[in-house]
């Protein structure tokens, strides 16, 4: 790998920073996109038999009637599957708190544990044959008492495995003392004031418009296996098939074509789907696609956000924090496949952009006989923001100061960074802030809400009978963690530039904004750039997408991979030249002599120099056959230690996270008749380092503001006391259509980052962070009654006022 | 049983042979190969699947092909005419209106039967025509921009 602390390079030139068009659109704005339904037209469809009941024993499967469905091919059970197929599905992030991690069986055994579960799969002419013989297949269950809410799943007077005592997946507790060596208990104890409260945030999801989705192509005469999945991960999917499958490496390759939103869910895998559909479409040697349909999508992928906290905090005259204590009752659902990522990043992200006298952070993770819950955008942090900011205003209200001046009273200081929060992050690695700004981007928040002159903006409302409030939230946030990504760089004859990254791409315009840190670093047209994500053929070392780690991780990676090919070019260029390497420039893909710009070697030329070549097939090539040129006959055509071709190849492993942070503010307004909440203002400043493109980094806030905005004041998933998902479709989840985003004003702060060559910090997730914090906030500063539970309704807003 | 239908998609004659419970979205999709044409919930909400039936945008995930037997539909495959993208799709990348791009047809759909009747549109009446399809990438503001930016386009252009 190369020498990490070479300095940021200053991008003054080139398309670094710029407002480029994506590449992606031309083919998505046509109909050419390629997403995972739109492979495989003459594959066999596979769809599934999955549990209707919350918590239940398996005692028959009666597959009998449909087996005379015209067009079925096969029907599979558990007792089916050989070998490693049949064992639980993996525990993909071990952590020594997680004692008791159970993940389910890719088809049901036994027993089931939440609806939705997959019992048996299903292969067939078409989805609707494969869906008519799942209707006729009769599962005799024995049904046991559901465990639903994380509260009553606490109490355990039911199991949801029965050899998990207490229904506790997980414990931990995290203590950072203060620097008088006092802990958050006895700091609370002795502080000047204190306040104790409960807050409960619902369950929601990703809900991506696409779905999940597998299709699987066994080469019988090859003996190979190839997969494309709407995954976040194909590599790690490749390696989960393999093993599973027990196929050679090598013979198996996952493609994720266009996805159609991820937001987290697809992270998890591999899938029960990603593992079955291979396996029969080897075992059957046909096509096989399984494109999820709506409400398996709500009923077994996956969800996120429910908490419960009892937060209790200890504060001095000036609002600022001598001691936080927080219990979190966490619901992960019916299984523990990604360990206890979401608990850990809401204890840690928790502490925001404030240094805490002393914290104490407990958490427990309960099995419920629900969905199983995995990182949603945000991850965690949205519900840990809530917490903490919800405290800053009760601390502020308490006080009778400005909720802002609270704040600022907390703030970490720029001159403290790299600042060490004391803990453990989700990485294993230190929480060490590495750099940031957090009173100057107050400022500018209040400076674009017009915080000050708010007062009287409400006076005004108020003599017009109506009824505004304002809010504001504050969050740092992890991103860009490791352990690595690559990137891979080749110049061609044809002067075109190649390159390829293994993580993948779900809408975040990878393919523009890695393009343009190439051309920069290269010094090649944007034009000339094109680039493959997610694609194991080209690159197989990759982790995946999560964790707002794309640009940080592999755009480093492809700047590090253009800087191994830039000095081979120039080497190259050099010999040619016989000029000095110091003295040459690229610029828009030719290598010249700095002020003498007519000595000059595109490329394009360099490219087929740099491969000595014994055979000729055009023009370019001909010059670098053995005749052709002259190398110095006293050494090889390829020099030891040098590699044929222009291109490079680099890693990017960051020593620990970057934290991005940010602050945003909103203006509600409150129907005091009907109680309805409509957002009239929303203002955000961002600070992800270092803007690649600042449309596209906008075009993130906004998206995640809008599913922010979902989880504040519409998102809910409604389990009954049977563990039915009452409202597992779009009439009854109620995500928000255009009417209910408000317009964003955004506004960028740029504190680079000191951690990686380019500076950049991630943006993928941040929007959705402190969104049902600053709703709740402005809600509060409306009506006077505080708010501590989200999402809220009119329905609920009325309640409350009732409740008053 | 199937049944015999032709359809005029994007201009084209094409015939299928289709039992009646398929949907126009499926029978687009897997029985003519235009997969432009996405579904993001098979019960009418999200309108992902939304294409031009007789020019008026129409949900193909809760239409029956044989329902439409004779009729002219367009996709988003057809919204480009001799190569050369439509106001709304130029407007769409002008603007960053997509990002992972899965209801960029529906809303494609939308917008181009939208604008051939309102072409003029005030920021209420863009915001009522886009109401009922849902994207959960871009927060709508850039859909919305992309919208009034074809008008202009399309204005541009006219003049």
């Amino acid at each position: 790998m190369s020498e990490r602390r070479e300095p940021a390079r200053e991008h003054v030139t080139g398309v670094f920073g710029k407002r480029v068009q994506r590449r992606e659109d031309a083919r998505l704005i046509t109909g050419r996109g390629r997403f995972l339904d739109d492979l495989g037209g003459n594959a066999l469809a596979a769809a599934f038999v999955r549990s209707p009941h919350a918590h239940a024993r398996i005692r028959d499967i009666d597959v009998a009637a449909a087996l005379d469905v015209d067009g079925l091919v096969a029907i599979y059970t558990w007792e089916d599957l050989p070998g490693v197929l049949a064992e639980p599905l993996p525990l993909l992030i071990p952590h020594p708190a997680l004692t008791h991690g159970r993940t389910a069986y890719p088809l049901a055994r036994e027993v089931v544990r939440h609806v939705g579960e997959p019992v048996v799969m299903v292969v067939a002419r078409d989805r609707y044959v494969a869906e008519d013989a799942c209707s006729l297949i009769e599962v005799d269950y024995e049904i046991l008492k559901p465990v639903v809410g994380v509260e009553e799943a606490a109490q355990a007077a039911h199991l949801v495995h029965e050899d998990v005592p207490g229904n506790v997946a997980a414990h931990m507790v995290q203590e950072v003392p203060a620097p008088d060596g006092r802990s958050a208990r006895e700091a609370i104890e002795a502080a000047p004031h204190t306040l104790a409260f409960r807050l409960d945030i619902e369950r929601s999801a990703c809900t991506p418009l696409e779905g999940k989705g597998v299709y699987a192509r066994w080469d019988a005469d090859d003996e190979s296996l190839r997969v494309y999945s709407s995954t976040q991960t194909s590599t790690s999917v490749r390696m989960a098939i393999a093993a599973k499958l027990g196929l050679p490496l090598p013979k198996v390759e996952v493609i994720a074509p266009d996805v159609g939103g991820g937001f987290g869910v697809k992270i998890v895998h591999p899938w029960p789907e990603e593992i079955l559909v291979p396996w029969a479409a080897r075992l059957l040697d046909r096509e096989i696609k399984w494109t999820e349909d709506r409400r398996e999508h709500f009923i077994s992928s996956a969800h996120e956000r429910a908490q419960v906290q009892y937060v209790r905090v200890g504060f001095d005259d000036d609002g600022r924090v001598l001691g936080l204590d927080v219990n979190i009752l966490h619901d992960n659902g019916a299984y523990t496949p990604y360990g206890i990522i979401v608990p850990i990043v809401t204890s840690t992200q928790l502490l925001g952009p404030y240094k805490i006298g002393a914290y104490r952070v407990e958490f427990s993770s309960i099995y419920t006989n629900t969905v199983q819950v995995t990182p949603y955008r945000g991850a965690g942090r949205p519900q840990g923001v809530f917490c903490m900011e919800r405290t800053m205003d009760r601390i502020a209200a308490h006080l009778g100061r400005d909720r802002t001046d609270v704040r600022a009273a907390n703030f970490i200081q720029p001159d403290e960074f790299p600042y060490d929060q004391g803990m453990t992050f989700q990485d294993g690695r230190p929480l060490i802030y590495d750099s940031g700004d957090y009173p100057e981007s107050l400022r500018m928040l209040k400076e674009l809400i017009g915080w000050d002159s708010f007062p009287a903006m409400r006076d005004q409302a108020a003599a017009e009978g109506r009824r505004i409030g304002i809010g504001v939230g504050c969050y740092v946030e992890g991103t860009g963690v490791g352990p690595y990504e690559g990137g891979h760089v080749q110049v061609t004859s044809d002067g075109r530039v190649h390159v390829s990254t293994g993580l993948t791409s779900q809408g975040q315009g990878h393919e523009t904004v890695f393009a343009q840190i190439v051309a920069t670093e290269l010094g090649v047209p944007f034009e000339k750039v094109s680039v493959v994500t997610g694609d194991t053929r080209r690159f197989g070392y990759a982790v995946g997408t999560f964790a707002s780690r794309a640009a940080v991780v592999s755009g480093n990676a492809i700047a590090l991979a253009c800087r191994k090919v830039r000095e081979k070019a120039l080497r190259i260029a050099a010999d040619a030249l016989e000029a000095d390497p110091r003295d040459l420039e690229i610029t828009d893909g030719v290598v010249h002599v700095v002020g003498a710009p007519s000595a000059s070697i595109p490329l394009s030329t360099i490219a087929v120099l740099s491969n000595p070549l014994r055979y000729a097939f055009d023009d370019e090539t001909r010059r670098a056959t053995q005749f052709a040129s002259a190398p110095s006959p006293d050494r090889p055509p390829v020099s030891e230690g040098e590699e044929p071709g222009l291109e490079g190849r680099d890693y990017y492993s960051p020593i620990r996270s970057t934290f991005a942070s940010g602050m945003h503010a909103a203006i509600v307004e409150t129907d005091p008749l009907t109680a309805e909440i409509k957002i009239l203002r929303y203002a955000v400043v961002h600070d992800c380092g270092k803007l690649i493109n600042p449309m596209i980094v906008e075009g993130q806030i906004h998206g995640g503001v809008a599913q922010g905005v979902g989880g504040a004041l519409y998102e809910k998933m409604v389990y009954d006391q049977h563990g039915q998902l009452l409202n597992a479709s779009f009439m009854d989840f109620l995500m928000p259509y255009a009417t209910e985003v408000p317009r964003i004003e955004t506004t960028h702060l740029e504190t680079p980052s000191p951690l990686n060559p380019l500076g950049v910090k991630g943006a993928g997730e941040a929007g959705v962070i402190p969104v049902s914090a600053v709703i709740a906030a402005a809600i509060e500063d409306a009506e006077g009654i505080p708010i501590d539970r989200m999402p809220i309704s009119p329905s609920d807003l009325h309640a409350l006022r009732l409740a008053r | 049983m199937n049944h015999h239908i032709t359809l005029v998609v994007n201009g084209v004659v094409r015939e299928a042979s289709v039992p009646a419970r398929r949907l126009l979205s499926d029978c687009l999709r897997h029985d003519l190969g235009l997969t432009g044409t996405h579904v993001g919930c098979e019960h009418g909400v999200c309108g992902a699947c939304t294409v031009l039936l007789d020019g008026e945008p129409v949900r193909s995930c809760l239409t029956f092909a044989v329902t439409v037997d004779g009729r002219e539909i367009t996709t988003v495959e057809g919204l480009a005419t001799g190569g050369e993208l439509s106001p709304v799709q130029r407007a769409f990348a002008e603007c960053h209106g997509l990002q992972c791009g899965f209801c960029t047809p529906g809303f494609l759909c939308t917008a181009t039967a939208f604008l051939r009747d309102n072409p003029a549109p005030d920021d209420e009446e863009v915001l009522e025509a886009i109401s009922g399809n849902l994207c959960r990438c871009t927060g709508y503001q850039n859909i919305i921009k992309a919208v009034h930016r074809a008008a202009e386009i399309q204005a541009e252009e006219a003049g």
